[in-house]
């Protein structure tokens, strides 16, 4: 058959990209405080470690507030963003998009050091779970941008014209007609943005209070080997957990290429 | 003139939609990186910052050669993981576009994209435990027979960091190529099999050239962000693995010298940029060079 030997290839890509992640039930569910194989039983005590364990739950708390904010506000930029993108040129537009996209390809350390120098030198502010939030919609508002485009670009314009001649406004046009039609991508710009606020560790860092991120709170226990059971647990968790909310994401998605009459193209990107 | 003005055009309009991410980048990415270029030229004393302009933090840069070893071992590093993961992942997305029947895809990609979702501390973690010197690696091959003692050259060292971070930008490379080969007019890759070129020079002389928009994207999105991963190198590199992002984060919260580490982060900066600058040039002038 054409092709056999690069199917065999991406298989084997599949494979390597899968060999970290298939591990973690295997050590979240194994009877040894060492990450080690042989594996030696099977134990559920490390998820209800996982559930005792105060501090985490606070971590895990923080981590769910910021990425929920950090969900809205970006999503709400990158909807101002990708109408405006959808509507007429206007100079300087292009590199007005450029500059917002910026963060895409900036290393995640310089925004850390840029914002930590502005809030904490320059504006003397205290670290605070706003602080990791203010980042976190600077990184996730590209993306959110990204998804909108997307949905905007699907979007026929004569229709919300057609709402306004029969006598709505432009806010209620955009409203009634607009809005329906762009929901899901606004709901996969939630999730896909939620996802990384949540996972996001290297500006978290830099920009975290008092109290830890998830992330910050994990890279903590990651130095102390007897806790390292109890970081596979919540690694399971988390794994099962973003790939409901990937198939959730995927789901509008698809959902809203087929209201929009469009042939699917493909993933996220 | 006021707001009603600018409502009446669709321009007007469309700008004033993008006033807000504007003014937000504005805000909280072009002022602070200018603080960043300001604070390079400042020096700590001890708790309080000396305003007066000086190029000292640059001198210490470019006198002590720490600096520059860990600066020259992130370009390396970089620049390795940048061709190891195009290298790697070019068969695939090329795969992906001419291989697999077109509603299958997306079901491709989503399976690509899944593992990348999920905490990268704990992959980056998971990969100390593949490599490890009790590693998944080491004793299967011990259990194999294939080896007696484990392998150390594994972990704790440059070839961890690369390994790891290879696995950790592969959907940013498939994706963009992928792209970039679905875009290809299949037609002419038919006209050049019909002129009498080889599946080889059919390859080398059409689809590689028009796959070069991708493979320049994955270039600059792989080897722009891994200069500023400090993660996989505290955590994978050991003594001799260390980045240079690794300082910049040891000089803000450790040794409390914020403008040390803003000039070691600008020098960062520049280099990328520039090396990022000459490889799109070069690029520019071979495909002319062909046109």
């Amino acid at each position: 058959m054409k092709g056999a030997p690069l199917r065999v290839y991406a298989i084997l890509y599949l494979l390597f990209l899968y060999a970290p992640i298939a591990l973690l039930p295997l050590f979240a569910f194994n009877d040894a405080t060492i990450i080690a194989f042989p594996l030696a039983g099977f134990t559920t005590h490390w998820f209800t470690d996982l559930a005792a364990n105060t501090a985490l739950r606070q971590a895990v708390g923080n981590s769910l507030f910021i990425a929920a904010m950090t969900a809205i506000f970006a999503t709400l930029l990158g909807l101002c963003a990708a109408r405006a993108g959808a509507m007429a040129r206007f100079p300087g537009k292009g590199g007005i998009i450029g500059f917002v996209m910026l963060p895409l390809v900036l290393p995640e350390i310089i925004v850390a050091v840029s914002l930590l120098i502005m809030l904490r030198q320059v504006l003397g502010l205290n670290l605070n779970n706003w602080t990791v939030i203010s980042a976190h919609v600077l990184i996730c508002t590209p993306f959110s941008i990204a998804i909108l485009n997307g949905a905007f670009q699907n979007l026929d314009p004569s229709i919300e014209g057609a709402a306004m001649d029969l006598g709505e406004s432009r806010f209620s046009a955009f409203r009634l007609v607009t809005l329906p039609l762009v929901m899901p991508g606004i709901v996969s710009s939630m999730l896909i943005a939620f996802t990384i606020s949540l996972d996001e560790f290297i500006i978290a860092f830099f920009l975290t209070g008092a109290n830890p991120t998830m992330p910050v709170y994990i890279w903590g226990l990651l130095r102390f080997p007897a806790q390292l059971p109890v970081v596979m647990a919540l690694g399971t968790i988390l794994v099962a957990l973003s790939i409901a909310l990937l198939v959730i994401a995927e789901f509008f998605r698809r959902r809203g290429l087929a209201r929009a009459g469009i042939k699917d193209q493909g993933g996220f990107l | 003139m006021g707001l009603g003005h600018f409502t009446k055009s669709e321009g007007g309009r469309a700008a004033l939609l993008l006033a807000p991410p504007f003014l937000y980048a504005l805000a909280l990415l072009a002022l602070p990186l200018l603080a960043v270029l300001l604070f390079s030229f400042w020096t700590q004393d001890f708790m309080t910052i000396d305003t007066s302009f000086t190029l000292a933090n640059y001198r210490e840069f470019f006198d002590k050669p720490i600096y520059g070893v860990l600066l020259g071992r992130s370009l390396m590093v970089s620049g390795i993981v940048t061709l190891v993961t195009v290298l790697l992942a070019y068969p695939v997305a090329y795969f992906l576009s001419f291989h697999v029947r077109s509603e299958r895809k997306s079901l491709w990609l989503f399976l690509i994209t899944i593992p990348f979702w999920t905490s990268y501390l704990i992959r980056v973690f998971l990969w100390k435990v593949i490599l490890g010197y009790n590693g998944v690696i080491n004793s299967g091959l011990i259990g194999a027979g294939l080896i007696e003692e484990p392998l150390s050259f594994i972990l704790y060292n440059v070839n961890a960091v690369i390994i790891t971070l290879a696995h950790a930008f592969a959907p940013f490379a498939i994706l963009p190529i992928f792209v970039a080969l679905e875009k290809i007019d299949r037609s002419l890759i038919e006209a050049s099999r019909d002129l009498g070129e080889t599946r080889v020079t059919t390859f080398l002389r059409v689809t590689l050239p028009l796959s070069m928009p991708g493979l320049v994207a994955t270039v600059l999105i792989v080897f722009i962000p891994t200069i500023g991963d400090y993660v996989t190198p505290e955590l994978m590199g050991g003594a001799g693995g260390k980045l240079i992002a690794n300082m910049i984060q040891t000089q803000f919260l450790q040794l409390n010298n914020a403008p040390m580490g803003a000039a070691i982060a600008i020098v960062a900066m520049i280099s990328v940029t520039a090396i990022a600058l000459v490889f799109v040039a070069l690029n520019r002038r071979w495909l002319r060079g062909r046109g």
